[in-house]
């Protein structure tokens, strides 16, 4: 049981003790026990333990289970300390190697490493894995690097002192104007300045104001807050003291997705720890100033992103948003003044008191600051977790950092900001990722999903997709979203299915029009730009669709038909066996073919085709 | 679901379980969905009768809860299956052909998403976005992953899952 630390010189003596009691140069294994666990990191751990123990060096080597490092793609992945050896797709199997060579040694195990995918020169070192060297960690610094379920972890990295920087040295309204001058903007979306919006709930009057944490992360193709909250829980936790200080909050809330029960987990027990050596709760480091941390989780409900919307689901409602003002800086949680922000804009905002407005407003552009953590995902070869500073263009993201398009394939769009956002071309890849240079471009930032599309991704389906997602999750309270989205989710099935007119490409166009500025809230006020920022760049696929009833991509299952290339069938069978309706047909070593009546487009035998000869025309 | 099943169902709730969830939160300021939350850990639905005492002890009509039970894609009014496949409609398993692995799930179960095949050893569902994108195209069943799927890969999954299946191995 740790001693409740009563004054800022306990928590300084208490970070001196953590850090006299660490041998930097001690052997450790660091090995992500997050995203990972889904590739078998739990049973890679576990042979780590025993090869361990079976050399007889328990005492002298760690295992550090940490959150995210980030390469999911590369899963299981753990680093081996002090070295910062790095090894990637681990198997159980690879174990004792590793323990032979690295830990006992203090060598590479070559053979194991991650190779340079242009190069094929085997990569020893994390900080030189391309995937890793381009990025710059601020809001993940600790990610990767701690286990988060231990609060000295983080104390030990100057976890807490910033609060203590902030209740030792500053004002309420010096902690604002720092964080103002930052030039920080909120990261779950909107990009509005942080430091603003807490002077307005602090120019609020009344005694009882609140403090909460958005983590209903509910973009699909989005898990940067997963991660932080999985992988340094303890960061958002500081961030959210820090704003309850400036704005003079007394309660707060972490309002998390359910889906996400390793996060919760960490969360929970971050809230329990810090609680129990007092940097929550009553007169927190001896000074004058209380707050305590709840936590409520979410219940399925992408609405509930949206700030009045979650607020009441908090206050245990139907999660609709309700019209704007009052803002909930004047009346939210319960009526009483309440500060919102996302995980990640909580988990920036010990760094800026710790190092300073002015190092932040010295990365990023003019008028994006910082850094912003970006979920690669879909049609990329490095999916995962990274974190650039803003200005960095797209085409380095994608290229550099993530290792271009799996299969030689052509890059065709990226999607950022989830159903609110839209699609940057290819001839876009230039573009700065900042605030103002996505919207420009017809997109937005978001909260960081940038989801990777090739040239089989249909962009009409994709926009069909967005609508859909949308239609579905509309609270239906305004008509504007409710009907519109329908109309439009209609209007695109039926280009999909080859029965659109080209008038309805103008129709749409109006609708979309009309759904943004009626809408009350974000989600309908956002939810046509997938469908206007694919007809602005790719109109020729809306054509021909329509024209020529084709989806170039191959994906519109009315538009297409599989076929068997006799040329290259080996009649394997394979395609016959796994065909559910039993549509193909033919002799083992013969040729087969498939019956285009029987035929439901199911794509398995595509799928499971060792010699590429099923076809889509 | 034939009637038998629903009357093992309904011999199931336990409303003691029920008022104890309540007394934990007691004191909690907008305790609704936490206790729904709970009920629902407790049965895996949520039973009519447990909705009732709910309302009688938070003050707050049936209509209300049933309007928040609706509201939230979490809350089910009906049994669930032993087994949960949670299949992920997020856009990474979009564009990477997610969907064939969703039909392939429902053609071998014979459910559509939403459904409890007959014997309630499996529920098949669809979740807007389980934030694992570089598993897509993932479903998940119970708390296991399965990544990088093909159509028949699901289907494959669903193996262990089924043996000594259905109802009658969930109460034993």
């Amino acid at each position: 049981m740790m001693k409740r630390l009563s004054s800022i010189e306990e928590l300084q003596h208490f970070q001196q003790a953590i850090l006299d009691s660490k041998d930097p140069r001690r052997l450790r294994v660091r090995i992500c026990m997050t995203g990972c666990r889904a590739f078998g990191a739990v049973d890679v751990r576990d042979a780590f333990k025993a090869s361990i123990a079976e050399n007889g060096l328990t005492d002298k080597v760690d295992i550090l289970e940490t959150g995210c490092h980030g390469f999911c793609a590369r899963a299981p992945v753990a680093a081996i300390d002090p070295y910062g050896f790095f090894y990637q797709q681990i198997s159980p199997k690879n174990v004792p190697l590793i323990v032979k060579e690295s830990i006992l040694e203090g060598k590479p195990v070559e053979k194991l490493l991650y190779r340079d995918p242009k190069s094929e020169e085997p990569i020893a070192l994390e900080k030189e894995v391309p995937f890793y060297r381009d990025q710059m960690k601020i809001v993940l610094r600790n990610c990767g690097q701690i286990d988060p379920t231990n609060m000295e972890d983080y104390v030990a990295r100057d976890g807490y002192r910033a609060i203590a920087k902030v209740l030792s040295s500053m004002t309420p309204d010096e902690v604002i104007e720092e964080v103002i001058r930052s030039g920080l903007r909120g990261r779950g979306g909107a990009g509005f300045s942080t430091g603003t919006k807490w002077r307005f709930a602090r120019n609020s009057a009344g005694d009882m104001k609140y403090v909460i944490c958005n983590a209903d992360e509910g973009d699909p193709g989005a898990f940067m807050d997963r991660a932080v909250l999985e992988g340094d829980p303890h960061t958002v936790i500081e961030g959210m003291l820090i704003a309850a200080y400036a704005i003079g909050a007394k309660e707060g809330y972490i309002y998390v997705r359910a889906e996400y029960p390793i996060a919760v987990t960490h969360v929970k027990k971050a809230v329990a720890d810090a609680r129990a050596v007092g940097l929550l709760g009553e007169r927190i480091l001896g000074c004058d100033f209380s707050f305590d941390i709840r936590i409520k989780e979410g219940a399925g409900a992408f609405v509930c992103g949206e700030e009045t919307a979650l607020i009441a689901s908090i206050e245990g409602r139907r999660g609709m948003p309700r019209t704007r003002p009052p803002f909930p800086a004047v009346s939210g949680l319960w009526g009483k003044p309440t500060n919102i922000n996302n995980v990640e804009t909580f988990a920036n905002i010990a760094p800026i008191i710790h190092r300073g407005a002015d190092w932040y407003a010295g990365l990023g552009t003019e008028k994006s600051k910082g850094t912003k953590i970006f979920a690669l995902a879909g049609k990329i070869n490095n999916t995962g977790l990274v974190e650039v500073p803003m200005g960095i263009t797209l085409e380095r993201i994608i290229f550099d950092i993530g290792g271009g398009i799996p299969g030689g394939k052509k890059f065709k769009a990226a999607q950022t900001g989830g159903p609110s956002g839209g699609c940057i071309p290819a001839s876009l890849a230039n573009l700065p990722i900042d605030y103002d240079s996505l919207t420009a471009a017809g997109a937005i930032m978001g909260s960081g999903g940038l989801v990777i599309m090739d040239e089989n991704t249909c962009m009409v389906d994709l926009a069909k997709y967005f609508l859909n997602f949308t239609r579905e999750e509309s609270c239906g309270k305004c008509v504007p979203c409710r009907i519109g989205t329908k109309r439009m989710l209609e209007t695109l099935t039926r280009i999909t299915e080859g029965k659109g007119e080209m008038e309805d490409l103008e129709t749409m166009k109006e609708l979309a029009s009309m759904i943004k500025d009626a809408s009350l809230c974000g989600l309908g006020q956002t939810a046509p730009n997938p469908v206007l920022t694919t007809l602005n760049y790719f109109y020729d696929e809306y054509r021909a669709h329509i024209e020529e009833k084709r989806c170039p991509a191959g994906v519109c299952k009315a538009l297409i038909h599989y076929l068997i290339d006799p040329e290259k069938c080996k009649g394997c069978g394979v395609c016959r066996k796994a065909c559910p309706q039993g549509a193909v047909s033919g002799k083992t070593k013969e040729a087969h073919a498939i019956d285009s009546a029987l035929c439901i487009k199911c794509g398995i035998c595509y799928n499971e085709c060792k010699f590429d000869a099923i076809q889509v025309s | 679901m034939n009637l038998s099943s629903e009357e093992a169902m309904a011999e199931r709730i336990d409303l003691s379980k029920v008022e104890e969830v309540l007394k934990r939160h007691e004191l909690d300021e907008g305790p609704l969905i936490p206790v729904l939350q709970e009920v629902q850990a407790l049965f895996r639905y949520l039973p009519e009768e447990a909705l009732a005492l709910v309302g009688r002890r938070l003050n707050i009509p049936l209509s209300r809860i049933y309007g928040v039970v609706t509201f939230y894609a979490q809350f089910y009014l009906t049994p669930r299956g032993k087994h949960v496949i949670k299949s992920c409609q997020g856009t990474a398993c979009h564009v990477r052909g997610g969907q064939g692995s969703l039909d392939a799930l429902s053609r071998e179960l014979k459910v559509k998403p939403g459904e409890t095949t007959g014997d309630l050893n499996f529920t098949l569902e669809t979740v807007a976005c389980l934030g694992t994108c570089f598993l897509a195209p993932v479903v998940m069943v119970d708390d296991d992953y399965y990544g990088k799927l093909t159509p028949k890969r699901a289907v494959d999954a669903l193996k262990k899952y089924r043996s000594g299946q259905g109802l009658k191995e969930a109460q034993e």
